[in-house]
């Protein structure tokens, strides 16, 4: 058994127990040249939890994300995810952890040589051994949970911002990841859609049990996140309604500086600091 | 002065390190799993049949020109029937495999540096990476591939082409008659020219293919970084051709034709 096979045997162990932390950064450190990005920044995210990495823009919340993903690699510090140390895994060890990790990119960073039905079953046509028909089903079932079945064999520049983005998200959840990371998910659209890529991000959360790490800048949509949970009715219908306080408290938000954490804790937490800095970007 | 020198030095180290780490990795994933066959296949397409007219029309207008120019000239000599022996030769050594492969820069290299660099601009390559796809096996290896078989291949036609455009030539212009031009033609060449023909068109398509999906991965600076990595790559890649040329030529000459 190699090393890498006995942590994952030990992180499932303990990640399934409830209030696991599914990602942790510990003192990480990141330069590009002369220009620090992130100084030290530590946080953990627990299993279920949202955590919503607000700040300017190249405030390094972005960067965190990626170096999550392990798409960068810390210049110092421990990046855990899902039980396994992302800052020191080679390029094909990766593969194993981003098989548990969705990401949403700015933009959508959809392939735009490929149809919206190619693009939300990428992974499981091309990494896996899913039987087409199978691929087919999923794809059509994830695309109609965002409602944008109707578009299935468009090419994404026939689509709309808002609806690029759920594409998107779709591309995400269409192999059942347990962490979803969205950087910027709602920047550049209207009030509506973004409500709309909003809902999609709490389903997710609620209904099928994602932990989530939201980067936005967009104060407006992470309270909004926060704030609000996804019930399904007797009948069987979502609806998006305000989260219960014990609900609310499993949100939490970090504020970057600079490259480093001036703030961490609930909306309230958020909305009650007397910080200068903090008062001017909730103004 | 030494400093701004020393940078640039040190910006052309990593860039040939970072190129031949991209070859290995490439040539690797060439012989490993998982490979993406109907990338190949859909490269092979665009790469070899996307480029066979502009090659055609090269290939037909250069060998006509040829016996053209060395018409006149060995006429001087009185030796017009043999143009046939040189238009082949020059096609089948030289300017076929050279022409082709500066046509392929401009078409492919531009292609794949465009292409490339404006899926790293919009994060396309790395949403590739955290859906669990290696870019250079997804990528590279396709497009290197395709390079390395259509190459010659596109040569092949192209010193065809480029013959009977001589052919023409010859017989409309220069009065030579057909069977004395085609067996000039043949007169002309030996099996060592058919390798030499043929082996170049490999080391400038793998040169070719690989500089532009190089140049087209490291591409910075959004949509203006794209139109340089575009220029760059058919720049690099066309001077890398004709450097390549004269090195193999050497080599080949030594191992083809011993003396």
């Amino acid at each position: 058994m190699t090393p890498i096979e006995s942590t994952t045997l030990t992180a499932k162990q303990v990640l399934s127990e409830p209030g696991a932390p599914v990602v942790v950064f510990d003192h990480v450190q990141l330069a590009f040249d002369d220009k620090v990005v992130l100084k030290t920044v530590s946080f953990t995210l627990i299993k279920g939890h949202t955590k919503v990495i607000l700040g300017a823009s190249g405030s390094g919340k972005s960067t965190a994300l990626k170096i999550i993903v392990g798409l960068l690699r810390p210049d110092a510090g421990v990046v855990w995810v899902n039980g396994q140390r992302v800052d020191q895994l080679d390029e094909q060890q990766l593969m194993a952890v981003r098989a548990d990790l969705g990401m949403i990119f700015q933009e959508g960073a959809l392939f735009d040589s490929l149809t919206v039905r190619e693009n939300v079953g990428y992974k499981l046509y091309e990494e896996t051994d899913m039987p087409l028909e199978e691929v087919d089903k999923r794809v059509e079932e994830v695309l109609g949970f965002i409602g944008l079945l109707e578009h299935i064999d468009k090419m994404p520049s026939e689509l709309s911002g808002g609806q690029r983005r759920r594409v998107a998200i779709a591309r995400a959840i269409s192999f059942k990841p347990s962490i979803m990371l969205y950087d910027e998910a709602t920047t550049g659209l209207d009030p509506i859609t973004a409500s709309t890529v909003n809902d999609e991000m709490i389903k997710l959360r609620d209904l099928e049990n994602t932990s989530s790490i939201i980067v936005t800048h967009q104060l407006r949509d992470a309270f909004y996140v926060a704030t609000h949970m996804a019930v399904r009715d007797r009948n069987g219908e979502v609806h998006v309604v305000p989260a219960t306080p014990q609900k609310e408290r499993q949100a939490e938000f970090i504020m970057l500086r600079d490259g480093l954490i001036i703030f961490e804790g609930d909306a309230d937490a958020l909305r009650a600091s007397t910080d200068p800095y903090i008062q001017e970007f909730l103004s | 002065m030494i400093a701004a020198t020393e940078s640039a030095l040190k910006k052309a180290a990593l860039e040939v390190q970072e190129y031949i780490l991209l070859t290995v990795a490439s040539i690797r994933g060439v012989f490993s799993r998982p490979i993406y066959r109907h990338d190949i296949v859909e490269q092979l397409d665009l790469i070899g049949f996307g480029s066979l007219t502009v090659v055609l029309l090269t290939g037909l207008f250069t060998g006509a020109a040829l016996a053209l120019q060395s018409g006149q000239t060995l006429d001087q000599f009185g030796a017009r029937p043999v143009v046939g022996r040189l238009v082949s030769a020059s096609m089948i050594k030289e300017l076929g495999p050279v022409l082709t492969a500066l046509m392929l820069a401009g078409r492919i290299g531009s292609g794949i540096a465009a292409e490339l660099g404006s899926m790293v601009v919009t994060d396309q390559i790395n949403a590739l990476r955290a859906l669990g796809t290696d870019p250079v096996r997804k990528l590279v290896v396709p497009r290197m591939l395709s390079g390395l078989f259509m190459a010659p291949v596109l040569t092949a036609i192209s010193d065809f082409v480029g013959v009977s455009g001589g052919w023409i030539v010859a017989r409309v212009r220069l009065q030579v008659a057909s069977g004395l031009y085609w067996s000039s033609v043949l007169k002309g060449l030996y099996m060592q020219d058919i390798w030499m023909g043929l082996i170049k068109p490999f080391v400038f398509g793998f040169i070719i293919t690989t500089i532009a999906c190089h140049v087209g991965l490291r591409t910075t600076g959004g949509t203006q970084g794209v139109g340089k990595s575009t220029t760059q790559a058919v720049v690099v890649a066309s001077v890398a051709v004709i450097a390549a040329d004269f090195f193999v030529t050497q080599i080949l000459f030594s191992l083809l034709y011993p003396r």
